[in-house]
Parts: C-alpha cells; sequence; structure tokens
C-alpha cells in the first residue's frame, strides 16, 4: 500500500481511506464466543464502512461436518446479532462468495492440505494474491500443533508469494518463561513483524486518545510529573463474576489475565516519554524504556493485595462465591482481585506511586485512568472554606461512558466562602463514538494493512512479565486469596495497601 | 421545541440557555456551528439530515429560511435542544428586510471559538464565499445535483468560484468510487499504472459527479476522459485502459459493483450511493481547504474551456 506511482493517491487527499490489499484470513476456533462476537461481526462492518478489498475471503478452520455454506450461516448469524452498522445485501453480497470452510482438526494432516489447495483456490477465483493472514483464535497449547502444521504445509511465507502474517490472542503465556517459550514458537516460523498480537485495548479511541490529550495539548504536559501529581490510579473493574470461564480463569487469576497486557500498557502509555514519532519502532521503544523503569515496591506483602469475592449480592442480584462457580476446584488459590504499588525509577515519576488495581465482581463495570495532583501548597482561605476540597484529579474513563472528568474546586454560590469539589466532563462517547469503529474493526484492518503500531512486541510482553513475576512468585507461597464481599469494592487489604500511603482509592 | 415570535437573536440564544437548564445542564461538547440555508418546503428533510449528521458531529444547527424580502421585518424562530443526541438546533424564519441582513441574526448565534458550516441543500449562492451568510463560515457546502434547475450550470459555476472551504457534495459522493479506483492501481505494477492510456466514466447524461469524477481522472493521470452516458442511476461504470488490459468497475443497479482487472477474476464489491447524512458527516469531517477538490474543480473548468 504505498502511494509512491499511483498517480490517484495523493497525501493531501484525505476522504480516501486506507483500503487492505487483496487478501484471505484463515480464522482457526470459529465456534468460539471471540470469534462469533467480535472477529466476524468487524469483518462484515469493515466491510460495510468499504475498507476490505473486492475478493477478500474468509476461511473457517474447525473439527465441525460443515460445507462452506454452514460456515457462512454461522457468519450470517453473527453478523446479523452483532455488527455494528447496518445489515446490507450488497455488502453481504460482496462477502458471501468468499466464505470456505476446512473440516478437521490440528493434527490432521489431511485437513491442513485441503487449507492449502483451499487457499491456493481462492489466490485463483478471488484474487487474493498468496496474501493470508492466520488468526489463532485458540488456546495457546494449541498454537505449536497449528503453527508446526502451516509451516510442514508451505503456508508460511515463501518468498514472491505474498504476505504470511499471524494474530494471536492473550494469553501470552503465564510467566516469563512460558512467555518466551511461546514466542520461540511462533518465531521459529513467522518473523516478529509478522505476528500480531492482539490487546484490544490498544485499539479503543479512548485509549489512542491518550496519547493524543498527552502529545498534542500544550496544558496537561506541563502538570505530568512528579512537581504536580501526587500518583494515579489504575482501575480495571467488572461487575460479573468469571461466569462460565471457569476453566480459562482458574490458575490465571486477576493479574495475569488483565494488570499483566491491558493495564500495564494503560500504564505504560500514560508514564511514557514523547516519541520521536508515532511509528511502531519508536512507540515501542518509549513504551519499554518506561515499563524497564518500573519498580516493584520493596516488601511484597505490604505493596500488594489481592482477593477473591466471597457469595453474596452483586447489583440486587444473589450471587455465588468464587469457589461456588461451577468448574472451580475447592482449594484453588486463584485471585479474583489484585492490586498492586509501583514506582517508576526515572526524574519524571520519581517518589510518584502507581495504583494498580483489577478485580471481577465489584460494583460496576469501569475502566479508568485518574491522575490525581498533589494539593495547593498554600490555601489562603479559612480551614473551614477549604474543608471539603479534595485533590484536583483528571480521570480517562476508558470504558464504558467513554470521555474524560476534570475534578477542581469551585467556589459553592452563597454569601459565606466555601470551596467544594465540581467535576468538568467531556463525554467522548456522546461527542464522536457514533461512526468509530470497534476496537477490532480497527485492530483488524491494521494487521491486514500491515501497520503495527497498536500491537505489542513480544519485547513489551516480557518487560510487564519481568514486573508481574515476583508478585506471583510471592503469592504462590501465600495460600488462598483474602475474601471481600462480592458487588462491592475489593478487599479490605486493598484499602490497607492504600491507607498506609496515607491515600484511598476513588469510588470510579 | 419552543416557538418565539418576533423575536431576536439574543431571545434565542436566552432559550438556548432555557432549555439546556430544563434538561439539567447535561454536558454539551459541541463541536461546531451548521448553518443550514433552505426554503420552506426543503427545511423538514434538511433540519433531520443536518441532526443526523450531528450525531457524529454535535454541532448547534441553525435552520435559516429567507422569506419574501418585501414588508416589516420579522423573524419567528423554533429552539430545542436534542433529544438522544448533543446538539441544539433553531429553525429561523426570516421576513421583511431583515432578509437582506441574515448574517446579523446569525453572528450573534455563532458558538464561541469553534468552526462554522455552512449548507446549502438546494438552491445556493452564485459565489459562496462571498454570501452574507457564506463568509461566516470556513465551511460551505453546496449541491450541485440537487438544485432545482441547471444542475451542470450549477456545477460548472461552483468551480469556477472555487474559494478555499468551498465544496459541494456531488464530490463527496464520488469517494467511494475514487477509492476503489485508487486501490485498484495500489494492486497493478509500476507499468501498469505508467501505461494507463485513456479512461472513461458511464453516467446518466446529467450527472455533475460523473463530470467531476472525469475531471480528477484527466488531472491526476493527465489522460483522455471520455465521458459517456447511460440509462443510471447515477454514475454506472469506470473504465482505465492499462498496457495489460481495461480495468472496470461497474454498477448498474446503484448498490453492487463488479471489480474486473486483467489476468484477475472477477469480484463484487458493495458500492451503495449514500444518503444525505452520510454525505454531510463525511463533509464535516475534515474543515480545512480540500487541495484536491480545488484542482480538480481548476480541471473541470479548463476542460470546459477546451
Amino acid at each position: 500500500m504505498t502511494s509512491l506511482g499511483n498517480p490517484l493517491r495523493d497525501p493531501q487527499d484525505r476522504r480516501l481511506p486506507r483500503i487492505a490489499g487483496p487478501c484471505a484470513m484463515v480464522l482457526f476456533g470459529v465456534t468460539g464466543d471471540l470469534s462469533r462476537k467480535k472477529v466476524m461481526p468487524a469483518i462484515y462492518d469493515l466491510a460495510n464502512r468499504g475498507l476490505l478489498p473486492p475478493g477478500f475471503s474468509l476461511i473457517g478452520f474447525a473439527r465441525r461436518d460443515w460445507a462452506d455454506q454452514d460456515f457462512a450461516q454461522i457468519v450470517h448469524d453473527s453478523v446479523r446479532e452483532h455488527a455494528r452498522t447496518e445489515f446490507r445485501e450488497e455488502v453481504w453480497a460482496q462477502l458471501a462468495e468468499g466464505f470456505r470452510f476446512v473440516p478437521g482438526d490440528f493434527a490432521d494432516d489431511t485437513a491442513f492440505h485441503n487449507l492449502r489447495l483451499t487457499l491456493e483456490g481462492l489466490d485463483l477465483v478471488r484474487g487474493t494474491g498468496g496474501n493470508h493472514a492466520f488468526y489463532l483464535s485458540i488456546p495457546p497449547r494449541f498454537f505449536g500443533d497449528v503453527v508446526q502444521q502451516l509451516e510442514e504445509h508451505e503456508l508460511v511465507s515463501t518468498p514472491g508469494s505474498g504476505w504470511r502474517r499471524v494474530i494471536v490472542e492473550k494469553p501470552f503465556g503465564h510467566d516469563l518463561a512460558s512467555a518466551r517459550e511461546l514466542n520461540d514458537l511462533l518465531a521459529r516460523v513467522f518473523p516478529p513483524e509478522s505476528v500480531f498480537r492482539i490487546d484490544h485495548y490498544l485499539g479503543k479511541e479512548t485509549v489512542q486518545n491518550i496519547l493524543a490529550m498527552r502529545f498534542a495539548n500544550e496544558m496537561f504536559e506541563p502538570l505530568w510529573n512528579s512537581n504536580y501529581v501526587d500518583h494515579v490510579q489504575i482501575t480495571m473493574a467488572e461487575d460479573i463474576g468469571i461466569g462460565g470461564r471457569a476453566g480459562y480463569y482458574d490458575g490465571i487469576g486477576a493479574a495475569r489475565d488483565v494488570i499483566q497486557n491491558h493495564l500495564l500498557q494503560l500504564l505504560a502509555l500514560i508514564a511514557m516519554e514523547e516519541p520521536t514519532s508515532f511509528d511502531a519502532v519508536n512507540l515501542r521503544q518509549e513504551k519499554l524504556k518506561v515499563l524497564a523503569a518500573v519498580q516493584l515496591p520493596a516488601r511484597l506483602d505490604t505493596g500488594t493485595a489481592r482477593g477473591r469475592y466471597a457469595a453474596g449480592w452483586a447489583g440486587g442480584v444473589e450471587v455465588p462465591g468464587y469457589l461456588q462457580e461451577e468448574g472451580i476446584v475447592p482449594d484453588s488459590t486463584t485471585e479474583t482481585y489484585a492490586a498492586i504499588r509501583l514506582h517508576i525509577d526515572n526524574r519524571r515519576w520519581a517518589g510518584v506511586p502507581f495504583y494498580l488495581r483489577a478485580g471481577t465482581r465489584l460494583a460496576r463495570r469501569v475502566t479508568e485512568v485518574a491522575v490525581v495532583f498533589k494539593r495547593a501548597p498554600h490555601l489562603p482561605f479559612a480551614a473551614s472554606a477549604t474543608e471539603e476540597l479534595t485533590q484536583n484529579a483528571l480521570v480517562i474513563r476508558v470504558q464504558p461512558d467513554e470521555g474524560m472528568t476534570l475534578r477542581f474546586g469551585s467556589k459553592v454560590p452563597g454569601t459565606a466562602f466555601e470551596i467544594r469539589d465540581v467535576n468538568m466532563d467531556f463525554a467522548y462517547g456522546g461527542s464522536f463514538t457514533e461512526a468509530s469503529p470497534e476496537a477490532y474493526e480497527r485492530l483488524i484492518l491494521d494487521v491486514l494493512l500491515g501497520d503495527p503500531p497498536l500491537f505489542p512486541r513480544h519485547e513489551e510482553v516480557e518487560a510487564s512479565w519481568r514486573i508481574l513475576d515476583p508478585i506471583l512468585e510471592s503469592w504462590a507461597r501465600k495460600g488462598a486469596p483474602e475474601a471481600y464481599a462480592s458487588g462491592g469494592w475489593g478487599p479490605a487489604s486493598s484499602d490497607a495497601l492504600l491507607a498506609r500511603d496515607g491515600r484511598t482509592w476513588r469510588r470510579p | 421545541m419552543i416557538e418565539l415570535t418576533d423575536t431576536n437573536s439574543a431571545q434565542i440564544a436566552a432559550e438556548f440557555v432555557r432549555a439546556r437548564t430544563r434538561a439539567g445542564s447535561p454536558a454539551m461538547g459541541m463541536v461546531m456551528t451548521l448553518i443550514v440555508v433552505v426554503d420552506e418546503a426543503g427545511a423538514p428533510a434538511a433540519m433531520a439530515a443536518a441532526r443526523a449528521a450531528s450525531r457524529e458531529h454535535p454541532a448547534r444547527v441553525l435552520g435559516v429560511i429567507l422569506g419574501s424580502a418585501r414588508g416589516r421585518a420579522s423573524i419567528v424562530a423554533q429552539v430545542g435542544i436534542g433529544q438522544g443526541w448533543t446538539g441544539e438546533t433553531a429553525l429561523i424564519r426570516l421576513r421583511g428586510e431583515v432578509v437582506r441582513h441574515p448574517e446579523s441574526v446569525v453572528l450573534p448565534l455563532l458558538l464561541p471559538d469553534s468552526p462554522v458550516a455552512a449548507w446549502w441543500p438546494t438552491d445556493h449562492p452564485p459565489d459562496p464565499a462571498n454570501d452574507p451568510l457564506g463568509r461566516l463560515a470556513q465551511r460551505r457546502i453546496t449541491d450541485a445535483a440537487l438544485v432545482s434547475r441547471g444542475k451542470l450550470k450549477a456545477l460548472h459555476g461552483q468551480c469556477a468560484a472555487y474559494a478555499p472551504g468551498n465544496t459541494d457534495l456531488a464530490w463527496t459522493r464520488i469517494t467511494p468510487w475514487r477509492a476503489l479506483l485508487a486501490a485498484a492501481l495500489d494492486q497493478a505494477t509500476p507499468s501498469v499504472v505508467a501505461g494507463v492510456s485513456a479512461a472513461s466514466v458511464t453516467a446518466e447524461r446529467i450527472s455533475p459527479s460523473a463530470d467531476l469524477l472525469a475531471a480528477w481522472l484527466d488531472d491526476r493521470l493527465r489522460v483522455s476522459v471520455r465521458r459517456r452516458t447511460s440509462a443510471g442511476p447515477g454514475i454506472t461504470q469506470v473504465t482505465l485502459e492499462t498496457a495489460a488490459g481495461p480495468i472496470t468497475i461497474t454498477r448498474t443497479d446503484g448498490r453492487l459493483a463488479t471489480f474486473s482487472s486483467p489476468g484477475q477474476p472477477d469480484r463484487p464489491v458493495a458500492l451503495k450511493r449514500r444518503d444525505l447524512p452520510e454525505l454531510l458527516a463525511e463533509e464535516l469531517r475534515r474543515l480545512d481547504e480540500d487541495n484536491i477538490y480545488a484542482a480538480t474543480a481548476r480541471r473541470l473548468v479548463e476542460l470546459a474551456r477546451g
């Protein structure tokens, strides 16, 4: 996709969207929730926005006795139910001729031989030009089999036959060693620039807006350091429990599930220095620098907290505790809530703690970053006037209700002089999201275009495991986590963690 | 909606504030003012389209209906804030002498320090940049395809009167065609691209969009572009002649096109004609000068001169 030599392209012609070149995508794990709720609808929405090339083809691979049209029906249903844009027959017609299904399991040589024939056929009848993306929407333990099969059947890159890319989802391992193992497995067959790790948080508009807010404005950056910032709170809360995810969640826990990827990526974007440009290399360098500067608390027992939800009432509904969830063993020590205090050892952030917390079955579903500022060094008011004034804060709401809140003090109308906190709100959701693409749309398009800035590379994955590994090891020695009430804001030890520093968690 | 009769700008502005207070002072976050200059018959449809477009670009939408300039000046306004979307609308009917001074009504109602766009859904002034309302806006949107008579004359007039910030929805309508054609040449080898020897655009006999597309291809490719006539709807075919054979996009039903290129199978591609809110939303996405449109307009005028 270069404008070089194409007279119809002009950098000034910003109406023209980037349309991916001809290509086919192979989806492993067709029947999974993620495929049906996110990937397939995103493909339709991309086509509806005119961003997929004519001839784009989607091949499903699964152990099902399906024909092409059965697979097309599955996609049709998923699109009807989950797509964000209106269903239009002509868009469906563009896609429909490109659906193929290859039955078989990952050990089945014949199936992969068929897959190869199918792809070669598509190159002929749909003009996909040997450009193939492999979307591994399957548990990581099968990656080895699939990658090996792809290699054996010469489905990975051979010179002069278009590009080959592989897309993987979290978890990227369960500790540093396994992450490396997983990476070695992929790296043996795919070069690093062809491996796309999906962290859907990085595809979210609000997360990308952190970069715009910090580096396109003049008014925030001067305050963005330890002179003015007291501390930072990064929260990711789910109101639901683990539900049907027992098989995935048990043994993983909140820290591995979301802190390792989403929360540490958010921390990196909030804390990093300005990259020289927003291309993948420079952006990654800055993120890596700040992740490498992260310091763990000196004592892991007082600098971290973890918990597990107990049976109770959440949002007016009676709910089971973690141990009563179906498929959880009684001696499980998996945490469903994790909180960590981190420091960043550089000039900008010296002495500013970053508190990260993630949990399920909390009071409400929310992800936000709160930058809490220091108090004014001197208040020329009577003590009674500022009793209700707390600290200024800038809150970036990532989901739901995307936007930003600025909290500052204001005089209460009346004759007495009294200052109270007020909130100023920017609702990103109400303003621009109508036409803004879903995270998966943006990320899938970027894969097809070969545009890597929004995908974490294995160096970043390893850097975050290096932060988390010692904490996980210390927790593993300590047995079962503390119980916390469902539908609240986590265990007492988490509140104590901040209280020791003279601070409290925001109620998000 | 509150109706104010025999009113003025200050009362309209005060009504905006009251309406917001009644709604509990929700966060507004409006990003621009959109002035819609329309006649009585076209007003409901135009205001609906503007409201729909302002879902993507929250705006204060000011509809201005210019009535007869005779008699005593009178202003009647319907003022309301959006229900279910962040925006405000006022439909302002001017009659009598004030019709000659509409900018005096609109200027006090512009949102502070944010962009202004003006849109003429049907008939438009010959030189929008020097129109009293057009002068207030940095984006001036006309629609040569929807004028009441003389579409091609309207298009040529707009191209000749081009000023930075002007744009026409006839141009907006061909963005998907242009995107597909550009993508087609992305895929071709440099020798094929350099070897484009001729092109043609087939459309209804009267189609401002087709003429703009032909002028764009002519300007970018520097080859002669034939303009052919078909029964429509809209543009039905575009062909680029290359050394290897023709690259053709054919759309006969206004919805689904067929893409053919040398050595490749024919492929269907969705290419639906878009409706007004979508076109308007695209137009409002960028408020700076559209240099490509400027070059195309210049080319169209040159070609007409021969």
